[in-house]
């Protein structure tokens, strides 16, 4: 196997699932506006006052963010098992890891990415600061691929099973606890003027451990489900 | 080659076959005969490596397939029940997408004559979600014209297909085993196969 056809495969993946989440919007879409009206809910339900907002600001995003991700899941596989693409992507001549990395990166692009990019917007309503706004969007960098990522092992389990939406949000979000601890406490300890640079470190850490580790219980998962 | 030692197959607690043992040489046409449920598609799917055997190994050209999965993998085209298209891409895109995938090397004018000679030219720019069962089927089988794989394994090929097209895929068949070439199938359909040594295995006890 050469360098070069493994690239291929993998801008051929990428593309793929690029192409097919642009004719499908309304997936696409829907985490969206569910991330958005989540935490709009926030002041309307708890108080408009600006300090008290201000405080639960990074828990409300980073919890609204947890959901919105979890809710994308489910179309991660399902679709590649039903119409039988899943199968031949088993039978491809290229690690199947690899291929699953490709599958992960491409569903964080057009789920977790929007997250990262439309959380300013989100910090301001709820009354971060512009540090605060910053450092929310970091650790939404550096966690939302962890979420992807975990989440693609838990997608790979439930695959096929009778209720695997709900099944899936039990197993996976247990496993995004420290990421939603060190991604708000980032935040929060930025705010308040303490040091963060450990909050990120330890994101950065998390990220590069499920890049590596992550694929490859996803593909063992993939090839117990298809099965 | 491809051969079978003493495969057993167990779904759920039913045991579907055991101590199957067959081989598959260059040129050689293999039909698996059985009734319903006999367990077809499950040898079908051990063969090519998607279902773990009870018991036995599949080996390709000497060497369990499980310690060699790249290499099989790039010898084998499997058809299932499932087309494996998506049905949002055209069929073009399936195909240029799936020659991608599995290593490229594939140009455009050859899926759009791939396309054109399976009876699918001027269709090869809408969604595949809006072609007949048969269309669907078609776009499929095309992918059968692209790939250099040694061994073809179809999991009931002619299903869908009208009397042209199963016609047309017969020769396909034909040529491939010309080549000197495998191919290992299920079908209920009586089809006209001339080339080739045809060996039989019957799933039914």
């Amino acid at each position: 196997m050469n360098q070069s056809s493994l690239s291929g495969m993998w801008r051929a993946m990428v593309s793929r699932d690029l192409t097919l989440a642009m004719r499908r919007r309304a997936d696409v879409l829907t985490t969206l506006f569910f991330f958005i009206i989540v935490v709009s809910l926030f002041p309307l339900g708890v108080s408009p006052e600006m300090e008290l907002l201000r405080s639960i600001a990074p828990g409300v995003i980073w919890v609204a963010a947890l959901l919105a991700s979890m809710l994308s899941l489910g179309r991660l596989f399902s679709d590649d098992f039903q119409d039988g693409t899943l199968e031949q992507m088993l039978l491809l001549p290229q690690p199947l890891s690899v291929l699953v990395l490709a599958k992960v990166f491409a569903h964080w692009l057009v789920s977790g990415l929007p997250l990262v990019l439309l959380s300013p917007l989100l910090g301001m309503q709820l009354g971060l600061d512009s540090d605060g706004i910053v450092l929310m969007m970091v650790t939404l960098l550096l966690g939302t691929p962890v979420l992807s990522l975990i989440g693609a092992v838990g997608a790979a389990l439930t695959l096929g099973v009778r209720g695997g939406g709900v099944l899936v949000s039990l197993l996976v979000l247990p496993l995004y606890i420290p990421v939603l601890i060190f991604g708000t406490g980032a935040v929060d300890a930025a705010t308040s003027g303490m040091d963060y640079e450990g909050h990120l470190s330890l994101l950065g850490a998390f990220l590069v451990l499920s890049v590596v580790l992550t694929p490859l219980g996803t593909a063992a998962a993939l090839r117990i489900s298809v099965e | 080659m491809l051969q079978v030692r003493e495969l057993e197959c167990v779904r759920g607690d039913h045991r579907l076959f055991t101590g199957l043992n067959f081989q598959l040489r260059g040129g050689e046409l293999l039909r698996l005969r059985g009734s319903n449920g006999s367990g077809k598609t499950s040898l079908l799917r051990t063969v090519c490596g998607l279902l773990e055997p009870t018991e036995g190994e599949v080996l390709w050209n000497g060497e369990n397939i499980r310690r060699q999965r790249d290499e099989f993998n790039s010898a084998l085209l499997y058809l299932g029940h499932h087309n494996g298209i998506k049905s949002e891409l055209t069929a073009f895109e399936n195909l240029r997408l799936g020659s991608a995938l599995s290593g490229g090397g594939v140009s455009d004018e050859q899926i759009y004559d791939a396309l054109e000679k399976i009876g699918l030219g001027g269709r090869e720019d809408l969604p595949t979600q809006v072609l007949s069962q048969g269309q669907k089927r078609r776009v499929a089988l095309s992918r059968l014209l692209l790939s250099e794989a040694p061994l073809w394994v179809l999991d009931e090929p002619f299903t869908a297909l009208d009397v042209g097209a199963v016609d047309r895929l017969a020769r396909l068949v034909e040529a491939h085993l010309k080549k000197g070439n495998m191919v290992m199938f299920t079908t209920h359909q009586e089809v006209d196969l001339r080339a080739g040594t045809l060996r039989e295995v019957s799933l039914d006890s």
